[in-house]
């Protein structure tokens, strides 16, 4: 049961540490823009377009997410150490479904 | 050498209305970006996306608000140096600073103005721990001379229309052409996809979707890269030049060199007019921060306006300087 619409998320970064975030799903947030309030290394360059690449994450725990469009999918092959659980931390738009969701940033260049 | 006003680092939205209030001031500008056209993110990443939040515009794409841009500032004259980047800042006399570019391009100015956005668009390199080891010992970002690559094994990587484009050209020059991708389907367009295709078919491309570099080899230069296919497993495939066509995404660059407060990749300012701790040095729009401070176009053009008032107070501590409305005064541009 999701109270308040807030959701827990973890974000592991480049280092390998565990940032345990509270996120709220009734503000349209997504990933790159949670972990960038949350002062987390992601770039976010384009601003949420998925014209950019530099949101990319793995998703690590089970949550089913959409299939990435063809705009997300063109800009992951901008992308380095794409996987199969690459995604745009912009396009995972926060919502109840995603509570204990896990995801790593990717290496930057 | 150019000599102007305004030295105005980043051609982007900001630095090209900062033409304008400029000109109404009766000062030149000159602009200096690394990409080779003026708009900077607007026409580099997204020129068909609408911009809603451009005053008196319900919705403008981006890359025609660049081209009304371009419109509005003609009648000041603006000059420009496309790509290069601005690499030195010297304070030659007390109101005289030189700008040195990259291709070694130089402008005098009294004023700079840095309007860079994010930093300067430069290829995306590949996050290989040692791929810096191999930057022109077989590594390129771009290709510049495809002559180079004549008789020699090249492996390219990405899926874009470059990747596809210098695929095509080079599969006539070089021995032996492999192109890497991570899916099997392509961005580019579709004629050049086609044409990689049919190379591919008649073994002129050595095609490798699913895949990715993970790894350099070599001594003293460049000899395998380290490949990881989803139906191969991890190879080694030899090369003379591996070449990875990602994109560009911008960087800071030099700007973090010059002297001025950084906060987080951004320039420090003062409020008042924007200036920087650096005397005659102003910054605008995304490059600079302060408390409140919005990456919104619209904020940059008012941060442009006001330095501008100061920049010409900076100049002519002496004139005055009255302000006069576009309506009552028009706008009287340079002659050519």
């Amino acid at each position: 049961m999701i109270e308040d619409n807030i959701i827990k998320v973890t974000v592991v970064d480049r280092e390998g540490e565990e940032h345990n975030l509270e996120a709220p799903t009734d503000m349209n947030l997504n990933m790159m823009e949670l972990c960038k309030a949350s002062e987390l290394p992601v770039e976010g360059t384009c601003g949420g377009m998925a014209l950019c690449a530099s949101c990319h994450m793995y998703v690590e725990s089970g949550h089913a997410l959409h299939e990435a469009s063809e705009d997300e999918e063109d800009m992951l092959d901008q992308a380095f150490f794409v996987e199969d659980n690459s995604r745009l931390g912009c396009q995972i738009k926060l919502h109840n479904d995603l509570d204990g969701l896990k995801v790593r940033l990717a290496p930057v260049d | 050498m150019i000599k102007t006003d305004i030295a105005i680092i980043g051609a982007g939205p900001c630095g090209l209305f900062t033409v304008f209030e400029a000109g109404l001031l009766k000062l030149k500008c000159h602009l200096i970006d690394a990409l080779p056209q003026a708009g900077g993110q607007l026409t580099e990443i997204y020129p068909k996306k609408p911009i809603y939040d451009i005053p008196g515009y319900p919705s403008i794409l981006a890359g025609d608000l660049v081209t009304n841009l371009m419109e509005q500032i003609e009648p000041f004259k603006p000059t420009f140096t496309l790509g290069e980047r601005a690499e030195k800042i010297e304070r030659i006399e007390e109101k005289l600073f030189e700008i040195t570019t990259t291709d070694g391009s130089i402008i005098h100015a009294p004023v700079i103005a840095i309007a860079g956005g994010l930093g300067s668009f430069e290829p995306r390199k590949p996050p290989l721990p040692n791929i810096e080891q191999f930057e022109k010992k077989g590594v390129d970002y771009m290709v510049k001379d495809p002559e180079k690559y004549r008789d020699k094994k090249i492996l390219i990587a990405g899926g874009g229309d470059s990747a596809l484009d210098w695929t095509i050209e080079l599969a006539n020059v070089a021995s032996e052409v492999t192109l890497i991708h991570r899916r099997t389907s392509f961005r580019g367009a579709l004629d050049s996809v086609d044409k990689v295709m049919d190379l591919a078919a008649v073994k002129k491309v050595n095609l490798i979707t699913e895949a990715q570099a993970i790894g350099l080899v070599g001594n003293e230069k460049l000899e395998e890269v380290e490949v990881k296919s989803k139906t191969n497993g991890v190879f080694n495939q030899k090369v003379d030049y591996f070449i990875p066509l990602f994109g560009l995404s911008p960087k800071l660059g030099p700007i973090a060199d010059w002297g001025l407060s950084i906060d987080r990749s951004a320039i420090e300012v003062d409020t008042k007019d924007y200036s920087t701790g650096v005397p005659g040095i102003y910054a605008i729009g995304d490059i600079n921060t302060y408390e409140g401070k919005l990456k919104l176009i619209l904020c940059g053009f008012h941060e442009g306006t006001i330095a501008m008032q100061s920049a010409f107070k900076y100049i002519y501590p002496d004139q005055k300087l009255s302000f006069k409305y576009t309506t009552v005064a028009g706008v009287n541009g340079f002659e050519s």
